[in-house]
């Protein structure tokens, strides 16, 4: 990866230079020194990172990176230790989650939750917002949130019709197969007339033919004018709907930019690679193998001539032995 | 005791207040377990709760004697009483396991009935609970008795034949049984029915659209502790308040009626505590009789009358294996793995 293409260093969506936590012309959400520890473990610590509004921002990162755990800081499904964020520029530090929820803040999550013993057209009436007849007195009624009731109802048709779920409308939830349960999922959330759609790996276990799929469907939330943000590790995926991408690697964001450059960024390829990827750990220089027998004569003395090579101390006696062991250890 | 007299008293189970009682209790605890997926261990303790409410207040505060009240004023202040006391229970098991996993409510809710059987069992409160003895029931019937519209000696016919008070004691019971059941279909149909049910199948994605998932766990757990509190009123009305009636046994006969007849079905609760009070007074008119006809050998009495716990222990086992959903249950619906 030496002969990478310099990334660019203005983008339109930045405000300022590009790089990990720039600042975005029109942010939608902005967090700031967001701390979460388990234990020993600092598993997100993110500095700065801002969310460009009504664009698809794609969150990556290796295995461990602290993507999902991000993702539940930012939507109250967890608590940070510390830290600062805020959505539409009002903060949502001790907001609960189904508030984030109301303020049209809308999660799936990585391992699907569909509602199994309810039929795929009551899923989708759930996530319908402010129902009259989910007050427990006002549910006894009927006239007052049947008209409501229905033209919920109507609308759920039409987000299942365009999800190609209609056929399912009254099955249970858990007849369907896992990529129709991810197409439910972000169906659901979209009852909810979300500003803000934060996907937590839309693709994994999707069959291939869906994936197509699932790709417009997100594509299309950009168009009706929502921001989405999402966890993927396919990088096929992020390339091809992405905006922008956020990279995170050890509860950091490390690098962010544009789907066509950020894969030649150095931090990526660190983080995805390790720093050392295409360095020989496993080769002694001669300087090192001379500090080793320094080091070791200094406790037990050598006779010079026999430790000039290595398969020598090695035939060589106890104490040369020693010596050898002394730079195993090393490696 | 001949066979025909086992049918008889069988029989007589399907509209006796205690079924009644019982299928109050059940519908409670559907709504908790069958609706919101609560695992309420200590429906006995909302009972509990209910039955020393309403007959402690009307023994000691008495508004018909002191305040001139109306009966039927007294009586219903005593009945809302009971419900008050089952919310303020209910909101003390609820705050603090609410918004964890459902086994903590479990274990707080068994201990929890436990704690308060123990407490009006405790010998320094003979005063106001009767201890041990628990409470005369003529000390505290006298509302409901002079409510009673009914004048004759006895009513109904066959096993169904019962004395004025017994026939109003029903009359009220089943008729508070048809309110549950018609509140509960009401509910389970509207849009908080299905948050309810949401909640069952999984919090988080209930949660994730903006659904106060707490408030509605606690609704349901008052509202099931509510319909446990009246099942106590009526199930003491017909007898004495006795602290024992109220052990784990009790919630685990409210249990298998719920299983038995289907839980998150309307009617489930209510076919449950029939069938499950008909099967064990007829298997115990059997055992008896078998017993009488020496078939146990030197079994005693008592001893022999256990053998129907073990039978019923046994169908409980079978229904749980065989038809999960119950009588009434939906098959399809737990066909699945979730």
């Amino acid at each position: 990866m030496s002969d990478t293409t310099t990334p660019p260093t203005t983008h339109p969506l930045v405000d300022g230079e590009v790089g990990p936590g720039c600042k975005k012309v029109d942010p939608i959400v902005v967090a700031d020194g967001v701390v979460r520890q388990f234990g020993g473990l600092t598993a997100v610590d993110v500095a700065h990172v801002e969310i460009p509004r009504g664009m698809i921002t794609a969150l990556i990162g290796p295995n461990g990176a602290g993507k999902t755990t991000f993702f539940n800081l930012l939507t109250g499904f967890d608590r940070p230790n510390k830290g600062s964020w805020s959505f539409e520029g009002q903060s949502l530090a001790h907001v609960p989650s189904h508030k984030v929820a109301r303020r049209g803040m809308v999660r799936t999550f990585q391992l699907t939750k569909s509602l199994g013993r309810l039929t795929v057209l009551q899923n989708m009436l759930l996530g319908a917002r402010d129902q009259r007849g989910e007050g427990i007195f006002a549910a006894l009624l009927k006239p007052l949130w049947a008209k409501q009731e229905q033209a919920n109802t109507e609308r759920a048709d039409a987000l299942l019709a365009r999800f190609k779920l209609d056929a399912k409308r009254e099955d249970y939830a858990a007849s369907l197969s896992g990529g129709q349960r991810k197409l439910l999922e972000m169906a659901r959330a979209l009852m909810s007339e979300p500003s803000l759609v934060m996907l937590d790996e839309p693709m994994a276990g999707v069959n291939p033919a869906l994936t197509q799929s699932l790709l417009d469907h997100v594509k299309g939330l950009k168009a009706e004018g929502m921001t989405v943000l999402f966890v993927e590790h396919d990088m096929h995926m992020v390339r091809h709907i992405s905006d922008w991408v956020i990279v995170m690697a050890e509860g950091k964001v490390v690098a962010e930019g544009p789907p066509e450059t950020i894969m030649q960024n150095q931090a990526v390829v660190d983080a995805y690679l390790g720093a050392h990827h295409d360095t020989d750990l496993g080769t002694l220089t001669n300087q090192q193998v001379a500090q080793i027998n320094e080091a070791a004569e200094e406790e037990v003395p050598v006779d010079p001539e026999a430790s000039a090579t290595d398969s020598e101390t090695r035939t060589g006696g106890a104490t040369r032995i020693t010596a050898a062991d002394d730079e195993e250890g090393q490696r | 005791m001949d066979f025909l007299s086992i049918i008889n008293s069988a029989a007589s189970e399907i509209l006796s207040p205690t079924t009644a009682a019982f299928a109050l209790a059940t519908i409670g605890l559907n709504i908790h377990f069958g609706y919101s997926g609560l695992l309420n261990f200590g429906q006995a303790g909302f009972m509990a709760i209910g039955a020393y409410a309403f007959a402690i207040f009307t023994m000691m505060v008495d508004p018909t004697a002191t305040l001139g009240w109306p009966v039927w004023l007294s009586f219903i202040a005593a009945v809302l009483v009971a419900i008050v006391a089952a919310v303020v229970f209910a909101l003390i098991l609820g705050i603090p396991t609410l918004r964890l996993r459902g086994d903590y409510l479990a274990i707080v809710t068994i201990a929890a009935a436990e704690i308060i059987r123990f407490s009006v069992r405790t010998q320094d409160l003979t005063a106001i609970t009767g201890g041990s003895q628990g409470l005369r029931g003529a000390d505290y019937k006298g509302d409901f008795d002079a409510m009673n519209p009914l004048t004759g000696t006895t009513y109904g016919f066959g096993p169904w034949t019962a004395t004025a008070y017994d026939t109003w004691v029903r009359i009220v019971a089943w008729s508070l049984v048809i309110v549950a059941l018609v509140l509960v279909w009401l509910l389970m149909r509207s849009p908080w029915g299905r948050v309810i049910k949401g909640i069952r199948e999984d919090e988080d994605a209930v949660r994730s659209l903006g659904k106060n998932v707490y408030g509605y766990k606690m609704q349901a757990l008052v509202l099931g502790g509510v319909l446990g509190a009246v099942a106590g009123v009526m199930f003491v009305l017909p007898r004495a308040v006795q602290p024992d009636n109220f052990a784990t046994t009790m919630t685990f006969y409210i249990w298998t009626a719920l299983l038995l007849g289907g839980a998150a079905t309307v009617f489930g609760p209510l076919l449950g505590s029939v069938l499950f009070w008909v099967l064990l007074s007829f298997t115990g008119g059997v055992i008896n009789l078998l017993h009488g006809m020496g078939v146990f050998g030197d079994m005693s009495g008592s001893q022999a009358g256990q053998i129907r716990f073990v039978l019923i222990g046994i169908a409980l086992m079978v229904l749980v294996i065989f038809r999960p959903q119950g009588i009434l249950g939906n098959k399809k619906e737990l066909s699945f793995n979730v």
